[in-house]
Formats: structure tokens, C-alpha cells, sequence
């Protein structure tokens, strides 16, 4: 027995040696494989470890300043108080609700917008309540924090224009960023983010925009974040100087304000600066930053006088009588015309078998160049045009930069149109006629042009330079602002000599006696302006209106029949500095309507200026009571 | 041959209350309370530097094991010779029981509320098997062993307890007492043919088996096999226990700083894998020492069967042991990433009353066969065998 025994001992022992073999084997693996993971494998599941735990967020950079050519600032940031909730913090979100309806208004659907969106996110996630809470209401839930658990009141930032209206178009708006705006840069994927929609906030977007900093945050599982590692602030955007004088502008949309629908455009002409631009009525941009209303928004859609467009460089207008200085200095620089030659105007003029009026019936009669602009003769165009044939006018008109781009920095420009003999064929498949010349050398038919295309063009007939306009004092690129370098603007490879004939023909018809825009001159020495009038008409005037009741005066037509009435100028004429271009749709008479404006914008630029120089304008004689002067009555030319 | 009982002060082998504390392996036991020492400081550290929840009520249930352990140590290796079979049966008894009562709960129930306890018969059968093992394998001759119908019974022992547990369901417990099984059966000297064919038959099953599997136990196999495949779905437990461990390092992160245990990227960090948030917090130093202690207890559980004079000693201690260290392996080899996630706790230091008292019940069995180690037991099971 006792050897058996043994037996079974050796048995056993020789069994338990191999199993604890085969574990310290497996133990062996074990070790070899913690090895593996924490030394051989460390660096990567280090790296895995702090991708799990931190957490990059992006801090919004405070967006860019825009102010005007003094520094007066024209969108800003403002703070912007908006209450949270936070779910875990409060016993009942909807009790702490309803005590907060009672402190400041809610309604019913925020409370329940707001318990619907808490109950779905995590628990510790901030909803947020309200925006745009005012000081005083931030003031009320301050003082009853103790029965609001769980409520934070946060300070943001959103963008405020201060001066509302007034510069809308030109400064444009921001908005939330749409899903088709999104470019990859997580920065626009940020919440409550805002981008530029329109206006020099759309152009200078990225300018304005800044970098945006970061903030390491250690998260749990959960996301909650437990503490804030490294934060690295974003730099705010590059701060946009306007060539815009506030209070030039601030005047320029006063004065269009008694209009329906109108556009202005106050530039310097040696540098291009633009220094009020103007389009009536306008909007409020402010409306936009937080969201628009959908009844707001319709009712701007919907408004015929379009308050959301910049008619200033989006409105095309037939320029009409405006356009005659490209004719003739056409006519002058190809030397088919000399300054002197006249034509008679007997009120028509008769091609084939159409017949061609004269805004004045009677006629003009005898008429130069100087004449024709101060009067406005539609003949001696017509009579001229078919001599200098279309394609030579339009290329001066390019000259003077009709019918391109301006290159102004606003988006969605228009360039007008200036029809050649070519253009119609390709576009409208059509030979040329030779009426249509007629048509086109009163700036009527095809002819089309914004306001600030023909503010840029008296500019270059005041300068003599290829002048363009710009709405920046310094370069604005997406890397940031240089200052600009005074550009030289190239000559216009017209001669001077023409050029001031052109310039004395405007002269003509502000400052002579019975010039069409002489009721709207400016009658202070040294200061005065030289002009044209436009009136364009919008619908035809037929044969039988003419027989039968006469052409029907723009006070018996409906406000969209009306004529549009234009002007351009600039002063002071010794000296050229400024150049205006007013439209007034469906305004009616150019002279009467447009007239007066430009003379006031012309007279306030420059009196602005002379304040600024430490001249003060209560030195010169009382303005107003010269502009009130009636010299003649006013005749528009047709 | 003749009485089937011995009386205190009759009895050749008796030796004193106070002699028998002498002789107590206390350093297993030092060892014992150094691996609870280190899973108290875990827990500690799982609950952001408090002793609540876990630390403390861990602190009492080792006090109270610990006690149980020494008294069942002190206690004569014979008693417990008698009563194997009797607990294998309230265990299995018990296991029938929470089936019964489990399919009644329309659900999953492992625990028996006796009102001060919760008691989990899986838990007891698992030394309860091995008791019955050792017993019955303690009546055979080596010749006995190669016969094939007597090794029926024992395999049933194994396999009635095992589809009880399996059923509940609980594949590691499942394992466990297999892998225990076979151990006693390897022991014990059954031919390693048997065994290969038994894993044949096995490997053959694993097929028909796979669909009684339910749907969880399967998805942890797949996932085992491709966790990137789900990575925050059931793969995400591995890969992050992975990612816990590899960014450890040599040193680790140090104590209560680990970030993935306490931002809790890791789950179930004060029980199944404790070891990871170990080795986040101390390195690989710290999991390579906490390995060395498991694999001085263990050295020591195969030292206490070599010296012990009778089998049943020897099988219980080994029995014990194996137990123990299938329980370290399979957990430590889990979090590792290199078997399924199957729940098995790392003893001793895992949070957890129940497998605390069984492990330090089985190193109470442990010790009493070291102490009683000289008394040479008969294949009958109640004689001292010198006749």
C-alpha cells in the first residue's frame, strides 16, 4: 500500500511540476504581453489616451471694426447677454422656467422649445433660454438668481451697426453661416458664428474675420469638461477704415430720404474715394445679426422700392441726357465734329420714315457743342451720333468707364450695358440699325449705367484720369490691411483741350442763364459746380399720345411710368475735388428732381471740408438762402 | 480499518489549538493581505481618493473573510474531507434552486438572499467541486484512475454544475469550473490521451455549442476576435482598456491620476478591470509586481501540496490554487486584450463580497491542508491509514 502511495505521490508530483510549469508559462505571457502594451506599444496609446481626453474647442475671435475715414466707428461688437439652463443644476427645468416667465417674458413656446431641447441633451450641456437680453433684464434675473437654479446668464458678442440704416448697403450684414457657406474652416461650424452677407461684411469677410484661438479642455467619457488645460486666444479681425465720411453720408441719406426710391454717389476724383454712397430706403442691418424675422424679411422682399438693393452699384439706368458728354467728346476726339459747328434743331429730326423728337418742341434752333450740353438739344445728337456712328461712342463711353465694372468693393456690381454694333449681333443676333444710334446718343434704349458708374465718369471728365472708385483706405486682403500707396491713376489718353470743353459745356449748364440745371447751381464763389441733367424715360411715348393729349406730364402717370431723373457734377469747377451722381427713380425731371441733391451733396462735401481745414463756413455768405434763389423756372429736357 | 470516527485526545495526529496558529503559513497570509492592501488602494483611487463607496465596505469584507479564512484553516483537514461531498450537494442543490427561482424571476439570477448575505451558489460550488474531486480521487488507485467508468461520476460532478451555470447564464464561472475539474482529473493521473480526446470532442462541439450561446456571449467572442470591427460598441471595452494600459508606460501616470480611468473612458474600473487602472496608475512596475505577488501565492499553494502527506491535501491544495490562478489569468489576460471580456474578477482585489469569501475561503482550505500536512489520511477517507 505504502508504495503505491508513492507511487501516486511521484504520479502527483510529477503532474503538479508540469502544471505549474504550463502556468508560469502562461504568467510569462501575461508579463510579456503587459511589456508589449506599456513599453513597446506606450507611445501610441499615449497619444490615444490624450486624444480621448483633451478636447480642442475653438474661440470665436472678436470680429474686425469698420469705421469711417475719421475713425467714427460704423459696426462694432457689442456684448450681448443671453440666458442658459443647465439641466443637472435644477431640480424642475420647467418650474424654473415659468419663474423666469414671470421675470422677463418667455411665452409658452419658448418654455417648451427650451424643456424639450434640455431633456435631450446631456445633462450638463447649457441650452440656452434667451438672446439679446437687455441690461435691465440681466439686471432682474441677477437679483432673483436664488429661485432660478441652474440658470447662467452668458455674455457673447454680436455685431451692432450704430448708425442703422444709414449705411446698410454699403456695410451690409452678418448672418449665421449657411450650410452651402461652409468651407471646411471649423470655425464657421462654431454655434451662434457669424459671416458677412452682403456689403463691405461680405467683400472684407475674411479681413474681418481674425483667427480663432483655442481651448484645450480635459473631457470625461461623457464630454463634461472637468478642467481647461491651455487656451490660446484667437487674434480679432483686422479693424476696415472706410474712405465713407459719416456725415457726408449721414446728409447724403437725409436728403434722399424725401424720395421713393433713389441712389447717390459722392466721390473724390483724384483718388477714387468714395465718400458717401447712398441707396433709398434702406434697412436695417441690426435686424439681421440674430436672425431675421420672417415677417420682416417678406416685407423687405416685397417692397417695390427694394430697401435690400444697393441701387447705387445694382440699379442699372438708362443715363439719358448724362450720356451727351460721351457723344460729343466722341464726336470731338475723332474729329468729326469741331466745337463750333452747329446743327439746327427744329424740335425732330427725321430718319427714314421715323421720326426722332426733341425733349423741347419747338426747337432749339441753331446749336454747338457748348449749347447742345447747356440745353440739353436732343437734335444736334442725333444729328451728330450718326456722323460718329455707335461703335466710336461706345468706346469712348468704356473710356470713361460706362459699361465695365468700376471694380468698386462691394459685391454683386453691375456693369450696365454700352451696345456696339457687335454686341447686338452675337446677343441679340440682329444687325445694327441706325435709329438705334439715335436712341443710344441720349442715353436712352440700350444704354444702360449705375449711379456710380456715372459718378465715376464725370469724375474722370473733372480729372482727366481713368479714375476708379474704392471704399477702403487701406489694402484690405484676406492676410490683413496694408496702407494703400497714392495710386496714379493712368490718363485717359483723351486730349485736354476736349476735355475742357466738355467741362465748360457743364459749366454752361449750371452757372450760365438759362442752362437746364441752372436752378440747381451753387451761387458761393469757389464753390461752385458744373453739371448735367438726365430725365430717361421708361416706357414709350407713342405717336398718338403726342397727337392727342399731348406727352402726359410724370404727374399723371402712375410712380413706375415715371421718368427717372439723374444728375451728375462736380466742384468746384476751377478746381475739380468732388464728383456727384444722383438717380431718382421715376423721380421725373432731372434738373428739378436730381438737380437740387447733387447741389447740396457738392456744397456739404465741401463745406465739410473747409470746416475740417479750421475755415469756418459761417465765413462765406448764408448758403441757404442762395440755394433757395430761383433763377428760372426749371426746363427738363426730354 | 475499524471506526469510522476519531476523538479528540485519541487521535495520534491532534495537535493544539495554539500549536496549529503556530504553524499557520502566516506569510500567505502577509501575501494575502498585501494583494487586498493593494486592491483597497485601487478602489480608493477608483472613487477619486474617497473610501466610499468601495474602499471601506472592501476593508470590512476582508476583515470578516479573513477571520473565516483562519478558522477554516485551523479547522482539521479530515472535517473537511467529511463534508465534501455533503457541500457539493447543497451547492448543487442550491444551483437548481436559483434556476428554478431564476426562471420564475424571468431572468438572470445568480444570488440567494439568505437576509444578512447574498449568497451565490456558483461561488460555493466552485470550491465545492473541488472538494468532491479531491475526495473522490482521493479513494482511487493509481489503477483506478485508468479505469474508465470510474472516471464517469467525476465527470459528472463537473458537468451537472457547469450546464447549471452555463444555463443562468454565466460563461466564466462555466470555465472556471471546468478548467478547476480538469485540473483535479490531470492531477490525479488520468492519462493525457483522455484529455486530447475530451478537447477533440470538445473543439468538434464548439459548433453545436456556439448556438446555445446567447446573443451577448457571442458578440463578445466576435468582438474578441475583431474588436475594431465595433469600436464603441462592445469592442470599446478592450480598446480601452488597452489604450489605459499602453499610455501607463514603464512607470505610469501615478497614483489617482490616471485619465482614462477617472475621466472613465474605463469601464467597470473598481471590479472586472481593476488591473487596467493599476496599470495606468503605476506602470508596468506596478503590474509587474502585483504579478509577482499572485505568482508567490500560487508558488506557494504548489509548495503546501508537495508537503502535504495525503492526496486529498495534495489535490485540494492544487485544486485551490488553480482556481486562483485561472481567476488572475483569465481576468489580467482580458483586460489585456487577449481572451473575450468573460467577467471574471482579479481576486482580492477586484471590488466584490463574493468572490472575496470564496478565495479566502479556499485559502483557509489551503492552509489547513498545510498545517495538517503530516496526517496521512486512507483512501476510505476516515482513518489515519497506519493499520
Amino acid at each position: 500500500m505504502w508504495h503505491r502511495d508513492s507511487d501516486r505521490f511521484r504520479l502527483f508530483t510529477r503532474r503538479a511540476l508540469m502544471l505549474g510549469a504550463g502556468k508560469g508559462v502562461l504568467l510569462t505571457g501575461l508579463a510579456a504581453r503587459m511589456y508589449y502594451l506599456q513599453v513597446l506599444e506606450s507611445d501610441r496609446y499615449q497619444t490615444l489616451a490624450d486624444e480621448n481626453r483633451i478636447s480642442h474647442r475653438l474661440l470665436p475671435p472678436p470680429r474686425g471694426l469698420v469705421t469711417d475715414r475719421f475713425g467714427a466707428p460704423l459696426a462694432v461688437n457689442r456684448q450681448n447677454y443671453h440666458i442658459m439652463i443647465v439641466r443637472e443644476q435644477t431640480p424642475d427645468v420647467r418650474r424654473t422656467l415659468e419663474i423666469l416667465d414671470q421675470i422677463i417674458e418667455l411665452g409658452p413656446d419658448t418654455i417648451e422649445r427650451v424643456e424639450r431641447d434640455a431633456a435631450r441633451r446631456r445633462s450638463f450641456v447649457p441650452v440656452t433660454v434667451r438672446d439679446n437680453l437687455t441690461w435691465d433684464e440681466v439686471a432682474r434675473v441677477g437679483v432673483n438668481a436664488p429661485d432660478l437654479p441652474g440658470l447662467i446668464i452668458d455674455a457673447g458678442r454680436s455685431r451692432d451697426y450704430p448708425e442703422g440704416p444709414h449705411l446698410a448697403h454699403t456695410l451690409g450684414y452678418v448672418a449665421a453661416v449657411s450650410e452651402k457657406e461652409l468651407t471646411g474652416d471649423p470655425l464657421l461650424e462654431l454655434p451662434g458664428f457669424t459671416i458677412g452677407k452682403s456689403g463691405v461684411e461680405k467683400v472684407y469677410d475674411l479681413a474681418l474675420r481674425g483667427t480663432a484661438g483655442t481651448s484645450q479642455v480635459e473631457v470625461n467619457a461623457l464630454g463634461r469638461v472637468i478642467r481647461e488645460l491651455e487656451r490660446e486666444e484667437g487674434d480679432s479681425g483686422n479693424t476696415v477704415v472706410m474712405t465713407l465720411d459719416l456725415e457726408l453720408q449721414r446728409y447724403t441719406n437725409q436728403r434722399l430720404s424725401d424720395q421713393e426710391s433713389a441712389a447717390a454717389v459722392v466721390m473724390d476724383i483724384h483718388n477714387g474715394e468714395v465718400l458717401a454712397l447712398s441707396s433709398h430706403p434702406a434697412y436695417d442691418p441690426n435686424a439681421f445679426t440674430n436672425g431675421i424675422s420672417h415677417k420682416l424679411w417678406n416685407s423687405l422682399v416685397n417692397n417695390p422700392y427694394a430697401p435690400l438693393s444697393n441701387k447705387a452699384v445694382n440699379g442699372t439706368y438708362a443715363p439719358g441726357s448724362t450720356f451727351k458728354m460721351c457723344v460729343a467728346l466722341a464726336g470731338l476726339e475723332a474729329g468729326i465734329i469741331s466745337p463750333n459747328q452747329k446743327f439746327f434743331c427744329n424740335g425732330h429730326l427725321d430718319l427714314g420714315n421715323a421720326r426722332f423728337h426733341c425733349w423741347k418742341r419747338g426747337g432749339h434752333g441753331w446749336m454747338n457743342m457748348h449749347d447742345s450740353i447747356k440745353h440739353s438739344c436732343d437734335v444736334y445728337y442725333y444729328e451728330i451720333s450718326q456722323k460718329i456712328g455707335i461703335d466710336r461712342i461706345a468706346a469712348m463711353a468704356n473710356k470713361l468707364g460706362l459699361g465695365e465694372d468700376t471694380g468698386i468693393d462691394l459685391p454683386n456690381e453691375r456693369s450696365g450695358l454700352i451696345p456696339t454694333k457687335d454686341w447686338k449681333e452675337i446677343q441679340l443676333g440682329k444687325r445694327w440699325q441706325g435709329g438705334e444710334t439715335l436712341i443710344a446718343s441720349i442715353g436712352q434704349g440700350y444704354v444702360l449705367a449705375t449711379p456710380l458708374q456715372l459718378c465715376t465718369m464725370t469724375a474722370r471728365l473733372a480729372s482727366g484720369k481713368a479714375v476708379r472708385p474704392h471704399l477702403t483706405r487701406d489694402n484690405v486682403t484676406p492676410e490683413g490691411v496694408t496702407s494703400r500707396q497714392a495710386e496714379e491713376f493712368p490718363e485717359l489718353q483723351v486730349s485736354r483741350a476736349n476735355l475742357a470743353r466738355i467741362r465748360d459745356a457743364m459749366n454752361g449748364v449750371t452757372n450760365e442763364l438759362r442752362g437746364t440745371g441752372h436752378g440747381a447751381r451753387i451761387a458761393i464763389k469757389g464753390m461752385e459746380m458744373a453739371g448735367k441733367s438726365g430725365t430717361s424715360q421708361v416706357r414709350r411715348i407713342t405717336m398718338r399720345e403726342r397727337q392727342t393729349t399731348g406727352v402726359l406730364d410724370n404727374n399723371d402717370l402712375p410712380w413706375k411710368y415715371r421718368d427717372h431723373a439723374l444728375f451728375v457734377a462736380f466742384a468746384p469747377v476751377d478746381n475739380p475735388r468732388y464728383a456727384c451722381s444722383v438717380v431718382v427713380e421715376h423721380g421725373g425731371g432731372g434738373s428739378s428732381v436730381a438737380g437740387p441733391i447733387v447741389r447740396d451733396l457738392l456744397l456739404k462735401a465741401q463745406e465739410l471740408q473747409s470746416a475740417r481745414q479750421g475755415i469756418s463756413a459761417a465765413d462765406q455768405p448764408n448758403s441757404a438762402n442762395l440755394r433757395r434763389n430761383p433763377a428760372h423756372t426749371d426746363q427738363d429736357e426730354g | 480499518m475499524a471506526g469510522s470516527r476519531f476523538r479528540i485526545g485519541e487521535d495520534p495526529d491532534y495537535v493544539p489549538i495554539g500549536r496549529r496558529l503556530l504553524l499557520l503559513n502566516w506569510t500567505l497570509v502577509l501575501l494575502i493581505a498585501a494583494l487586498s492592501g493593494i486592491g483597497f488602494a485601487m478602489l480608493y483611487s477608483a472613487a477619486n481618493g474617497s473610501l466610499q463607496p468601495w474602499a471601506e465596505r472592501q476593508m470590512m469584507r476582508f476583515a470578516v473573510g479573513a477571520a473565516l479564512m483562519i478558522i477554516i484553516a485551523v479547522t482539521d483537514i479530515r472535517v473537511w474531507l467529511k463534508l465534501a461531498y455533503f457541500s457539493y450537494f447543497v451547492a448543487l442543490i442550491l444551483l437548481v434552486a436559483v434556476e428554478i427561482k431564476g426562471d420564475i424571476g424571468m431572468g438572470a439570477q445568480r444570488w440567494i438572499n439568505l437576509g444578512f448575505f447574498q449568497l451565490q451558489p456558483s461561488e460555493l460550488m466552485k470550491i465545492s467541486l473541488v472538494l468532491a474531486l479531491a475526495r473522490y480521487f482521493h479513494g482511487l488507485t493509481t489503477e483506478d484512475v485508468g479505469r474508465i467508468p470510474l472516471l464517469i461520476p467525476p465527470i459528472l460532478m463537473v458537468l451537472a454544475p457547469s450546464a447549471l451555470v452555463l444555463r443562468q447564464p454565466d460563461l466564466g464561472t462555466t470555465l472556471l469550473l471546468i478548467a478547476g475539474g480538469g485540473v483535479i482529473f490531470w492531477l490525479a493521473g488520468v492519462r493525457i490521451w483522455k484529455f486530447a480526446l475530451v478537447l477533440g470532442t470538445a473543439l468538434a462541439a464548439i459548433p453545436i455549442g456556439w448556438q446555445f450561446l446567447r446573443e451577448y456571449q457571442k458578440n463578445r467572442v466576435l468582438t474578441f476576435l475583431n474588436p475594431e470591427n465595433d469600436p464603441l460598441g462592445a469592442g470599446y471595452h478592450i480598446t480601452q482598456s488597452k489604450i489605459a494600459l499602453g499610455s501607463g508606460g514603464l512607470f505610469g501616470k501615478g497614483f489617482m491620476l490616471g485619465s482614462q480611468s477617472h475621466l472613465n473612458f474605463l469601464p467597470e474600473k473598481q471590479t472586472d478591470f481593476i488591473f487596467t487602472m493599476l496599470g495606468e496608475e503605476f506602470g508596468l512596475v506596478g503590474g509587474m509586481a502585483l504579478l509577482g505577488l499572485y505568482a508567490l501565492v500560487i508558488t506557494y499553494g504548489y509548495v503546501i501540496a508537495l508537503r502535504c502527506q495525503n492526496q486529498f491535501g495534495r489535490l485540494v491544495a492544487i485544486g485551490v490554487t488553480s482556481t486562483f490562478f485561472l481567476y488572475v489569468f483569465i481576468n489580467i489576460a482580458m483586460v489585456m486584450g487577449l481572451i473575450p471580456v468573460v467577467g471574471v474578477p482579479l481576486p482580492l482585489v477586484s471590488y466584490g463580497g463574493t468572490v472575496m469569501m470564496t478565495i479566502l475561503v479556499s485559502f483557509g482550505l489551503l492552509m489547513s491542508v498545510s498545517i495538517h500536512r503530516d496526517i496521512r489520511i486512507s483512501r476510505q477517507g476516515n482513518d489515519d491509514g497506519r493499520n
